[in-house]
């Protein structure tokens, strides 16, 4: 069961740049909050910046990691 | 539509292309089976736009088949006219910032909400819920 944190850890590992705030929403390990704030972003479409953050984590979504919302912002 | 070996994903990009908007969803409008899904569904029906909907959950083929077509992992997803608009947050993003309205062609409502519509007065029943695929 990943943590906030390892959800926060490989973001900013896989993005660089990336300022990131994950947080667990239910408490149960499973539905996650993120908000993404990267440079990388810039240029590229909402769905983009989505999709490069959901590749990080490949088929744990919607496997271990339920739901992992998301927030993004290139700057 | 090609010949291929896959009648599954055939099936779900033609339910793409001959509705101009469709929602992939957990449940159906009337009772989603997941928050998220309850949430683009609020948003489409604050908007008063018919959509047509499938849901994912009788068949876990559906949603597979659905993720490789759109390289997309997450449900519910919004179509409008063939494309790929996004899952719950780009949906709720967009209504709040009128973006949606925009993508709709329809009217943003005359009082923009603070947030998504959670509980919007329930729109008229949708055009028709397309669940061939199940």
């Amino acid at each position: 069961m990943p943590s906030a944190a390892d959800i926060k850890q490989r973001i900013e590992d896989a993005i660089p740049g990336a300022q990131v705030d994950v947080e667990d929403w239910t408490g149960g390990g499973d539905h996650f909050r993120a908000t993404v704030v990267s440079p990388t972003f810039i240029g590229k479409s909402r769905l983009e910046q989505h999709r490069m953050v959901y590749a990080v984590f490949g088929d744990e979504i919607g496997g271990p990691i339920h739901a992992l919302s998301l927030s993004t912002k290139a700057e | 539509m090609s010949e291929t070996e896959n009648p599954l994903r055939d099936a779900i990009a033609e339910a793409i292309s001959e509705n101009d908007v469709i929602l992939f969803m957990k449940g159906v409008p009337e009772a989603p089976a997941c928050g998220f899904s309850a949430r683009a569904t609020a948003c489409l029906q604050a908007l008063q736009v018919p959509f047509a909907s499938v849901d994912v959950l009788p068949d876990p083929r559906i949603r597979q088949e659905l993720s490789a077509l759109s390289n997309w992992p997450t449900i519910p997803q919004l179509f409008v006219k063939g494309e790929l608009v996004g899952g719950s947050d780009i949906i709720m993003e967009m209504y709040e910032s009128g973006e949606l309205a925009q993508t709709l062609g329809v009217d943003a409502p005359a009082q923009a909400p603070e947030s998504a519509p959670a509980g919007a007065d329930p729109a008229p029943a949708p055009l028709g819920i397309e669940n061939r695929l199940g």
